[in-house]
């Protein structure tokens, strides 16, 4: 955890061991969420508006269990809710507590052209800095699971910051906090990911969920966000979560090869005239009706006489 | 309407009516309107040239005025058009200039076909950014209100943002060599673009057909070689 220099070295009076001493830990956090144990109960969604200083936004009743369509620049965390019948019948809720995933490789960052509007810390938490946000939102283009959100009067982006503040202070994430059932885990990568692999065999082992697994999907370098999902060669069930989510090809080209292509063509094309004044120079005025010289061959539209002085005064 | 047309017939001693005044207004609104879309639009593209946008007012600011500017600088290319549409058609007499293009470029006067009021360099550099004005008009409208694009369709966004760094690169290959052949390899072009005057051996030295006709020498259709 981010709080190593705080970890106890010696103890006063204290009989054995040192609980933890010389262990060293991985400073990534990472978010555990269990979906299979998720009530769809929403304490994380207002423990997300209370932390973040955000007022209850008005709720869209769509038929479902669902607080609102989608996640909103004031409202990071929204619990998807989904109804599923699998081939025999059975039914079942699915309920996804959806947010920033935080990427190991975060197409939002790839993609944002503003100094210092995206940062990704050494515990793998990315945040916005809506200091240095221009309002652009490339971000958006970058991201597999359009988490970041545009606000149209002051011209920001925001998302998710994983509790950065908390975090930073040796909290879990407001989320992780409020939920009662226990779905929401926060630690180490590592642990989180021991932790999730140990439910998902168990999921396996004892219940009928026979394909449950963890989501940490490769294609972004794994996240720090993760979930355990009933099924996890189905992730697309739960609210349109991406099976195999990249950042798009087209952000990696108009940020990688095009960018080195049209630097070198305008870089190129600077020394190109440069060189071209220094072999060539200007092109001198001739006097009026000077003939072309003798011996050159000529051009092909035919040149004419020099004009009869006098014409114009 | 044919600017030339509106050129005086008989020009005052040693110079002659390049632009109209009309011609030089409309010239440098689209001049400075691309130059800064140039620079807010480079530090957009390239974070070792993201101090431009700093030296412009800041990044939030160069994100707010560069598409309204942008649309100032379409605005003036369609007036410019307008003006030149006519002058600028590429004829038979461009079509030889242009297969002559190298002897232009590496100064071979004797081998270089004569030209109207412009040349077919010019009018390729015109059609260049008419059409490249247009293409990131096209493409700088999804940019600028990218969260009206709905998330099925996010992926327009990624092609529309390439469209307009390829459209942007296009115009900067040619403003590039506009710039350093009105600056430096013509001399005269500057006065004739600020003032509206070149003197009369320029005209004669650069586009001697549209010397002739100006100056009453040549029929006034301007196209083929009715000398």
């Amino acid at each position: 955890m981010a709080n190593g220099p705080l970890q106890i070295k010696a103890i006063s009076g204290h009989p054995g061991t040192v609980p933890g001493k010389n262990t060293s830990r991985d400073y990534d956090v990472c978010k555990l969420i269990d979906v299979t144990t998720c009530i769809g109960c929403k304490a994380c969604e207002v423990a997300c508006l209370e932390w973040n200083g955000y007022p209850f936004r008005e709720t869209v009743f769509d038929n479902t269990y669902q607080t609102m369509p989608d996640t909103a620049w004031n409202y990071y965390n929204l619990i998807r809710f989904n109804e599923f019948t699998d081939e025999n019948g059975n039914f079942s809720w699915l309920m996804r507590k959806d947010q920033c995933m935080h990427c190991a490789d975060p197409g939002c960052l790839r993609a944002c052209p503003a100094d210092g509007a995206i940062v990704q810390y050494a515990n793998g938490i990315v945040d916005f800095q809506q200091d240095n946000c221009i309002g652009c939102q490339y971000c958006v283009t970058g991201c597999p699971f359009n988490i970041p959100k545009f606000n149209p009067t002051t011209k920001k982006v925001y998302k998710c910051t994983l509790c950065s503040d908390r975090v930073g202070a040796g909290l879990e994430p407001a989320c992780i906090k409020a939920c009662p059932t226990g779905c929401l885990h926060f630690g180490t990568k590592d642990d989180m990911k021991d932790l999730a692999e140990t439910r998902a065999a168990q999921l396996r082992e004892h219940t009928s969920h026979k394909d449950a697994g963890v989501y940490d999907p490769a294609g972004v370098s794994g996240t720090h966000v993760i979930y355990v999902l009933h099924d996890i060669n189905h992730p697309e069930r739960y609210g349109g979560l991406p099976k195999d989510p990249r950042v798009p090809w087209m952000v990696r080209l108009w940020k990688g090869p095009l960018k080195w292509i049209g630097d070198f063509a305008m870089a190129a094309g600077i020394i190109g005239v440069a060189a071209h004044y220094i072999r060539f120079g200007p092109k001198e005025v001739e006097p009026e009706g000077l003939k072309p010289p003798e011996g050159s061959k000529p051009p092909e539209t035919s040149r004419p006489e020099s004009p009869k002085a006098g014409v114009q005064k | 309407m044919s600017a030339a047309a509106a050129l005086p017939s008989t020009p005052h001693a040693g110079v002659l009516e390049r632009y109209t005044f009309k011609e030089r207004i409309v010239h440098w609104i689209t001049g400075l309107t691309y130059l800064y879309c140039l620079s807010t639009g480079l530090a957009f593209y390239s974070p070792h040239l993201y101090w431009l946008a700093y030296m412009l007012g800041g990044a939030p600011t160069s994100r707010f005025w560069h598409p309204i500017v942008g649309l100032g600088f379409l605005m003036g290319t369609l007036w410019m058009h307008s003006l030149w549409r006519r002058d600028m058609e590429i004829t038979e007499v461009d079509k030889r200039w242009l297969n002559q293009t190298e002897a232009y470029v590496t100064n071979n006067e004797a081998r270089t076909p004569l030209s109207e009021r412009f040349n077919g360099g010019q009018k390729l550099y015109y059609w260049l950014m008419l059409y490249g004005a247009l293409l990131l008009l096209l493409s700088g409208i999804f940019l600028w209100f990218p969260e009206y694009i709905p998330r099925p369709s996010a992926w327009v966004r990624g092609v529309m943002i390439l469209l307009h760094e390829v459209a942007a690169l296009a115009t900067i290959g040619g403003f590039i060599i506009h710039v350093y052949m009105s600056v430096f390899m013509v001399p005269g072009s500057m006065t004739a673009i600020t003032t509206g005057h070149v003197s009369r051996a320029w005209a004669w030295t650069h586009h001697r057909l549209w010397y002739l006709r100006v100056t009453g020498q040549r029929g006034v259709t301007g196209q083929g070689n009715d000398i």
